[in-house]
């Protein structure tokens, strides 16, 4: 059996399932969304990320036909779709507000879609008490939206706009309210679904580690502006700018300036401290200045100075973040720098190595630093 | 904490004497036997069959009924439609306008108002007569049905409707299944609102009737201004009663209705 890796973004015969072409977003004199370009593929699970008010919800409203793009289209399957009003739309979406009908029992909330479409009556009552069991929500069923907890209010908004089996599904925050274990199980469930039945899922989260799980790519937005749009690991190892380094995962930002030196760059960072090395495809100037992003889990924490790493910088313990399976330590040098470092516990506490003022030596290899652009 | 003090138990006697008294002296009267109002002759029932066999007084009942029925239930629908577009609209240019001049008949004066109906029906040449009563009630009791039902529109979230949108309605299904149930309450209890200012108007329904049709009100006052009858008593004693039964009634629905939302509560949270 052969695995063909799912990459439709780089393969150049691929039609996108959904295209924003230099589409613009404006309340007012407000720009909500920034003459934005983006391919979304079929079968793909779209994750977007930013921080609050940066115009995620826009996105999916433009998809779902409740706001229309000031400027620029929106193709989807190659056509236009201005003029197809939401009831048309081959397009479910889940509101980041629920958007239950209060006067609705749970059953006939997950129903509504279904009746719509004219589906039998036996139909109806199988996929409804489907979408229950997947959910959990069957004990509910009779019960009104007021009558149950947020958690619950939530699922029953994502069993409602899976009901339909849409081409494409939008789901604003659809996990936010769930303790952990449940999330995790609809993660895989949403996963398990999409694997099934084809739909393309765009997903709005607040989660990165839930767009991590779930996304097959995702896009960092910031102020109206998609920043990187790309796998995961992509978006994690290789950040395009500080913005999204920063963003996505625990990092350690130093500033310096780069000088090319063999193969990469080293970046001087302050007063009597060795320069950094970072090798990178990117080109630098000699001294342009530049910012290093480092991730805690890929600087080791010893007491004696390395002899195989070439970055290697002696501090003092600051602080200490006991996270169970990890500690994340702070190391302030000489200069005030703090950069973070991460060690797996797979000791008992008790026994941990280093206590805070500690003097330890961090190092990191090559290429393990990514070097950004100002 | 519940106190009864001296203070407490007078302030509440006076207060419901000043309330009740006139209505029970009147009702108590209309058991009067004897022709004259004020002089007691002992119990009878004697004005009541009068009052059926009154035709003059049952044909103004009946024509109130009509007015109020058909002027509450048109002033609702034009009144919902005003409500929806005002709060739908968004910002437009004479928006405030707008709506200010959907509010205005309520502070108008009846006087004015009535007044410039009548010269209206005259100036078009229609006859007055039920149908311009009712006319008249629909125009001023709609402005009161709008604001009610604005009130709950304001509140009302919008991505309900995109939400039925959403899930394949058209405007109408979204309207019919999704927003109308919810706003339900507001538009029933303006309908009633509608129906009881129809039922009980006395000046704009004395400028815009004819001599073909008189309402109940109209008829009491101008049998008034020849000395107040026994039989008066006993129709105003009918009308309290068909209110009183009215206002338990909706209430008890209400009750009803918030207790049962709390049992459901309780047992929902009882099952979580
Ligand atoms: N109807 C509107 N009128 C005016 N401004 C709006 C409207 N809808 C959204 N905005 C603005 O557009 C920006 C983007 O809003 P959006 O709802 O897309 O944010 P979001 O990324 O979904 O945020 P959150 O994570 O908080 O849900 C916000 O600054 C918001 O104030
Ligand atoms: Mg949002």
């Amino acid at each position: 059996m052969t695995q063909t890796v799912f990459e439709p973004w780089n393969d150049p015969d691929a039609t996108p399932l959904i295209q924003f072409q230099g589409v613009t977003k404006r309340f007012g004199d407000f720009t909500a969304i920034d003459d934005q370009t983006l391919d979304i593929y079929e079968r793909e699970f779209f994750a977007l990320l930013g921080p609050s008010g940066c115009g995620k919800t826009t996105m999916m409203r433009m998809l779902a036909g409740f706001e229309a793009p000031t400027e620029g289209r929106i193709l989807l399957d190659g056509q236009d779709i201005a003029p197809i009003p939401p009831n048309k739309r081959a397009v479910n979406m889940m509101f980041q507000s629920y958007a239950l009908f209060p006067h609705l029992s749970v059953w006939e909330n997950i129903a509504f879609g279904l009746k719509r479409d004219r589906m039998e009556k036996s139909a109806i009552t199988e996929r409804v008490d489907r979408m229950l069991k997947l959910t959990r929500l069957e004990k509910f069923a009779r019960r009104k939206p007021h009558q149950i907890s947020g958690g619950q209010r939530q699922r029953v908004a994502l069993a409602r706009s899976l009901a339909k089996a849409p081409k494409l599904l939008l789901l604003d925050e659809p996990l936010g309210a769930l303790d952990a274990k449940l999330r995790q199980d609809t993660q895989f469930e949403l996963m398990d679904i999409q694997e099934k039945t084809g739909t393309t899922f765009v997903i709005v989260t607040h989660d990165q580690e839930e767009a991590m799980t779930v996304a097959s790519r995702v896009a960092v937005m910031d102020h109206g502006k998609i920043v990187q749009a790309d796998t995961p690991d992509r978006i994690y190892e290789h950040p395009s700018s500080v913005y999204v380094a920063d963003f996505i995962g625990d990092v350690t930002i130093i500033e310096g300036t780069a000088t090319p030196r063999e193969a990469g760059y080293e970046i001087a960072f302050a007063e009597g401290q060795p320069p950094l090395y970072a090798e990178t495809d990117k080109t630098f100037a000699k001294g342009q200045a530049c910012h290093l992003a480092i991730r805690p889990e890929k600087v080791s924490i010893t007491a004696e100075k390395p002899r195989d790493k070439r970055n290697a910088l002696q501090g003092k313990i600051l602080d200490i973040a006991y996270l169970g399976n990890i500690s994340t330590y702070h190391v302030e040098l000489p200069g005030g720098q703090v950069i973070k470092a991460q060690t797996a516990n797979t000791r008992r506490l008790s026994r941990r190595t280093f206590t805070w003022e500690d003097t330890v030596w961090l190092s990191w290899t090559d290429t393990a630093a990514v070097l950004l652009e100002d | 904490m519940r106190r009864v003090t001296w203070f407490n138990t007078t302030s509440l006697t006076l207060g419901f004497t000043f309330l009740y008294l006139p209505m029970l002296i009147l009702i108590v009267y209309s058991f009067n036997r004897s022709e004259l109002v004020t002089v007691w002759a002992g119990f009878s029932t004697k004005w009541y069959g009068e009052l059926i066999r009154n035709e003059a007084f049952l044909d103004a009942a009946w024509v109130t009924l009509q007015v109020a029925v058909v002027s509450s239930t048109v002033a609702t629908v034009l009144g919902t439609m005003a409500a929806l577009t005002m709060v739908r609209a968004g910002r437009f240019w004479g928006r405030t306008l707008f709506s200010g001049m959907i509010y205005a008949p309520l502070v108008m004066p009846e006087v004015i108002t009535g007044l410039s109906l009548l010269l209206l029906f005259i100036g078009i040449g229609l006859d007055r007569g039920v149908f311009t009563i009712i006319l008249a009630h629909t125009t001023f009791s709609m402005c009161y049905v709008s604001v009610v039902v604005s009130s709950r529109l304001a509140t009302f979230d919008r991505s309900l409707e995109e939400a039925a949108f959403d899930l394949g309605c058209s405007p109408g299904e979204a309207f019919r299944l999704v927003t109308l149930p919810i706003i339900a309450p507001a538009v029933i209890s303006g309908w009633l609102l509608a129906f009881t200012l129809s039922l009980d108007d006395l000046v704009i329904a004395s400028f815009t009737a004819g001599p073909s049709a008189t309402t109940l009100p109209i008829k009491i006052w101008s049998s008034i201004r020849l000395g107040v009858s026994p039989e008066i008593n006993a129709l105003s004693t009918i009308l309290i009663a068909i209110v009183a039964t009215g206002v338990v009634t909706a209430s008890l629905i209400t009750k009803r209705a918030s207790l049962r939302l709390q049992a459901e509560e309780r047992a929902a949270e009882q099952q979580a």
